[in-house]
Formats: C-alpha cells, sequence, structure tokens
C-alpha cells in the first residue's frame, strides 16, 4: 500500500515515444509522488493513455527515461495495476476475474477468497458472482475490472478513462470507489478529457496536447488560474484545433 | 441394388449385435486415433498459443511451416514414419513398426500440425484482447499460455475435432506403418479398404455406418457444448 513506498515516486526525464516515425509522445519531464490522484487532462489525441501505459511499463519510451525510485525499484510490476477505458473481461464469472487477477499475484487461496468476498461486497458485485462477466452491463464490467484492480491492493492505480463510455449512474459508483481506494492510501494517476470530473477529484492536473506535457498545476491552481493559453482554451470549452495556429505549444516547430 | 441392400442389411445386423470381429477393430480405431489426438494436443495447443503471443526470431518460418504441414500427404507421413522404424531406420530396434504404437506416431505426426496452427489462429485473437490486460498484472509466459488456453477451451473443441476427424478418417499412413494386420494393427479405415477390395461389403459398409456416426455424434457434441458455453460465459 502507499504508506510503504515501495516504488514512489516514478520519475520522467525527457521522454519521448514514437509510432511509425511519428512523435506521440514528446518530451515529458514530470514526478509523481506518493499519496496524491493525480489527473492528465486534455482532448483526444492529446497522449494521455500513452503516457499512462509507457508509466505503467506497457510499452517502452523510444527515448528518455522512466524511474521507479522506491526500496522496490528494481521490480515494480507487482506493486501496480491499471484500469482500462475498454475493461477486459476473461470469459470467466465476475468471481473467477477476480481470482485470476489474485492468482497472477501468487495469493494464496484463503487470502484470495477473504479478499474477493470483501471486494464483492465493497463493489455491489455479490448477487453477481457467478455470471459471466461478459453477460454484464457496460456500467458493471467497468465496476469490475475497478474492483479487480483494488483487489491487487496496488501502491499506484492507473485509471485511463474509466468512465468515458459510461452514464452519469455508473460514473457516480466508479468515482465512489476512486475515491476509497485513494483514502485507503493508495496513488492513483487518472487521464481524462472530462473536465467536471477532473475539479471532483483531482489533486494536481497534468495538462497535455498533442503529445506534450504543457502545464502541471495543483487542480485548485490549474481550474482558476491556468498557465498557459491552450489550457485555458480548453477549459473554456474551445475546440484546440480549430485554433492550433494561433495556440501552437512551445518548441513544437 | 438387391446386393447393396443385403450389405445394408448385414453391416446393420454385425452393428446391432455388436460382432466381435467389427467391435474388436472399432475399439483399436478408437484406441488408435483417441491417444494420437490426446499426444497431438499436448504439443499442439501449447506450441499454438505460444506462437500466437510470443515474437522470435524464425517465427515467421514455424507458422509457415505448420500452416504447410496441415495439408501434408498421409502416405508421405507414414512413409517417413516407415523409414524411421524400420529395422534398418534410427528408431528400427524399438521394434515399432506394424503395431498400434506405430500407427499412433504416425497420426501424432499427421495432427500436431492441424491442432498447432489452428491453436494459433483462435488464440491470437484473443490474445489481442487480453494482452494489456495479463501483461498489466505481470502474468508469466506460463500464465499467459494456461489464460489464453482456459478462456479459449470451447473454440478449441473444434481444433480438437479437427484433428480426430483427420486421426479417424486417415488410411495411407496407418496402413503403411501399421500393415493392417488382423487383430493386431487393423483400424477401420484399413478394414474398409481391405474388405471392400475382397468384396465383404457387409463388414465394410457396417464399419463406415459405425465411422459416420461416431463423426456426427462428436461433431453434434461439440456443437451442443460451443453453444451452451456461448450462451453462458458470451
Amino acid at each position: 500500500m502507499a504508506s510503504l513506498s515501495n516504488i514512489l515516486p516514478l520519475s520522467l526525464s525527457g521522454v519521448e515515444f514514437k509510432a511509425d516515425g511519428i512523435r506521440l509522445i514528446k518530451d515529458v519531464s514530470t514526478e509523481f509522488k506518493a499519496g496524491s490522484l493525480s489527473f492528465v487532462l486534455g482532448p483526444n489525441g492529446a497522449g494521455k493513455s500513452l503516457l499512462l501505459r509507457l508509466c505503467h511499463g506497457l510499452i517502452a519510451p523510444t527515448a528518455g527515461r522512466i524511474d521507479w525510485q522506491g526500496p522496490a525499484a528494481e521490480d515494480p510490476q507487482p506493486h501496480q495495476a491499471m484500469v482500462f477505458q475498454r475493461p477486459v473481461m476473461l470469459r470467466r464469472s465476475v468471481y473467477a476475474n477476480l481470482d485470476h487477477a489474485l492468482c497472477q499475484r501468487n495469493v494464496d487461496k484463503a487470502e484470495r477468497t477473504r479478499r474477493i468476498e470483501d471486494m464483492l461486497e465493497r463493489t455491489g458485485l455479490s448477487r453477481l458472482a457467478s455470471v459471466s462477466a461478459r453477460r454484464l452491463s457496460g456500467g458493471e464490467q467497468q465496476r469490475l475490472a475497478v474492483a479487480r484492480a483494488w483487489t491487487l491492493q496496488p501502491e499506484v492505480l492507473f485509471l485511463d478513462e474509466p468512465t468515458a463510455a459510461l452514464d452519469p449512474s455508473a460514473t457516480h459508483a466508479i468515482e465512489e470507489f476512486i475515491q476509497a481506494i485513494r483514502a485507503s492510501g493508495t496513488t492513483i494517476i487518472m487521464s481524462s478529457h472530462d473536465m467536471a470530473q477532473a475539479k471532483r477529484l483531482a489533486e494536481d492536473v497534468l495538462f497535455m496536447y498533442r503529445g506534450r506535457l504543457i502545464e502541471r498545476s495543483p487542480a485548485q491552481k490549474f481550474f482558476e488560474k491556468p498557465e498557459s493559453d491552450l489550457a485555458r482554451s480548453f477549459l473554456q470549452g474551445d475546440l484546440l484545433w480549430w485554433k492550433r495556429k494561433e495556440l501552437t505549444p512551445p518548441d513544437d516547430g | 441394388m438387391t446386393d447393396i441392400g443385403d450389405a445394408f442389411a448385414a453391416a446393420w445386423g454385425l452393428i446391432i449385435t455388436l460382432e466381435s470381429g467389427l467391435a474388436e477393430i472399432v475399439l483399436l480405431s478408437l484406441q488408435v486415433s483417441l491417444t494420437a489426438v490426446l499426444i497431438a494436443c499436448v504439443i499442439g495447443l501449447p506450441l499454438g498459443a505460444a506462437l500466437a503471443v510470443f515474437k522470435f526470431p524464425g517465427r515467421t518460418i514455424i507458422v509457415v511451416l505448420l500452416n504447410a504441414l496441415m495439408g501434408m500427404p498421409p502416405v508421405v507421413v507414414g512413409l517417413i514414419v516407415y523409414l524411421l522404424l524400420s529395422r534398418a531406420g534410427p528408431l528400427g530396434t524399438l521394434g515399432l513398426l506394424f503395431t498400434p504404437t506405430a500407427m499412433i506416431i504416425a497420426q501424432v505426426c499427421l495432427i500436431t500440425p492441424i491442432v498447432a496452427a489452428l491453436t494459433r489462429q483462435t488464440t491470437e485473437d484473443l490474445w489481442r484482447e487480453y494482452e494489456e490486460h495479463l501483461r498489466s498484472l505481470g502474468a508469466g509466459p506460463d500464465q499467459i499460455i494456461a489464460t489464453l488456453l482456459w478462456d479459449n477451451r470451447f473454440s478449441l473443441i473444434t481444433t480438437v475435432l479437427a484433428g480426430f476427424g483427420r486421426a479417424s478418417a486417415e488410411v495411407g499412413a496407418v496402413m503403411i506403418v501399421g500393415g493392417n494386420i488382423d487383430h493386431v494393427t487393423r483400424v477401420m479405415t484399413t478394414a474398409i479398404a481391405l474388405e471392400t477390395s475382397k468384396g465383404d461389403l457387409a463388414l465394410a459398409l457396417g464399419l463406415g455406418i459405425v465411422l459416420l456416426v461416431l463423426a456426427l455424434g462428436v461433431n453434434a457434441a461439440a456443437y451442443l457444448i460451443n453453444e451452451s458455453a456461448r450462451k453462458r460465459y458470451g
């Protein structure tokens, strides 16, 4: 758990990611410390999901460094978890989906049973325990995906737009879980393009545009007085790509 | 027409009375084919899943080779296994030629590429879906393969059946390495070939009917399993 600080802080230095010769992440340098809920905010195509995948180790940067710096930095994977925008549901029951994740982390049978029953109770999925995960509604599937990540008791949890495809009621349920996970001491790094959600949840905001980290500020400061024109334009609801000539990010050529 | 009609009637008689000669051939056929399918699955399922998941030098060559081997003529397989097991061959000292074991070896060679190639194809789709989640969990290679094979188990039934179909219908390879010896290596397909050439249509037809019923039964069972799995797991 976060209080142990096994792997944090996480430091990014000059991180770049190229695919097919196109720079999708450009020279990102920042640091994530233990015990925060950081929001990676920006329009579609800003590179938010890519940045989370880079931090989580699902893809490797083509330039720059990503370093976990805690005592367990050599093997950070067991201390992290990630929830994806489109939840990946194994062809198993709700219970078996939770059990599978814990098995991969070598949790013993008695502990698995205890954690799963506790998590089913907390997330209101108990009555669906024996139902096939693929038979659940979109909201229930995302609830299960969050429960599955939460039951691993990660020190750092990456959430990639977990409510992007959900209705307000399902979004509310997921946000409650996020707050409970945060309260349990887990550090959360979450991507979204939903400003209202960022206002409700974020402690600090990283604003990205076209692969570049434009600014990073405490949430209140970001929403009240953003530093960049791009962030201001985003907050005002402008369509950035219409205005990109005037709002070209620094050093973007 | 009367001859064929009589042959059919005699064939049904053999089946209904469970004539000992017919039962012996059917049992040996099942024993050889099911053992070969089991061994081919132990090799082919993890091999196919590994080819779907892992990228390594030479992978493309193996994939192309497996696809090519799916269509390998059984008589060629029979000939190669015959040469390996014949007295002058490298495995001649084992004395396996003209035994059911030799027939199993030939069938394993024939159906392992089918099982592996079809497993790779169906597993690749599932891997694309599961990849980020399993890598996020830090699953090791054995855990990845076990997860993919288990979650793909109902689709893989069709793959296994394709292997069983090939094994049970095969005649060329088992004829060469088994020799079609009565009470020793005579199976349904080789017996049908022999009895037809001898003009004993009753036994040939009886075995043919059993083979057809077997194929229909196995495929119907697979269809029902797949359907119920689709309804249950989505």
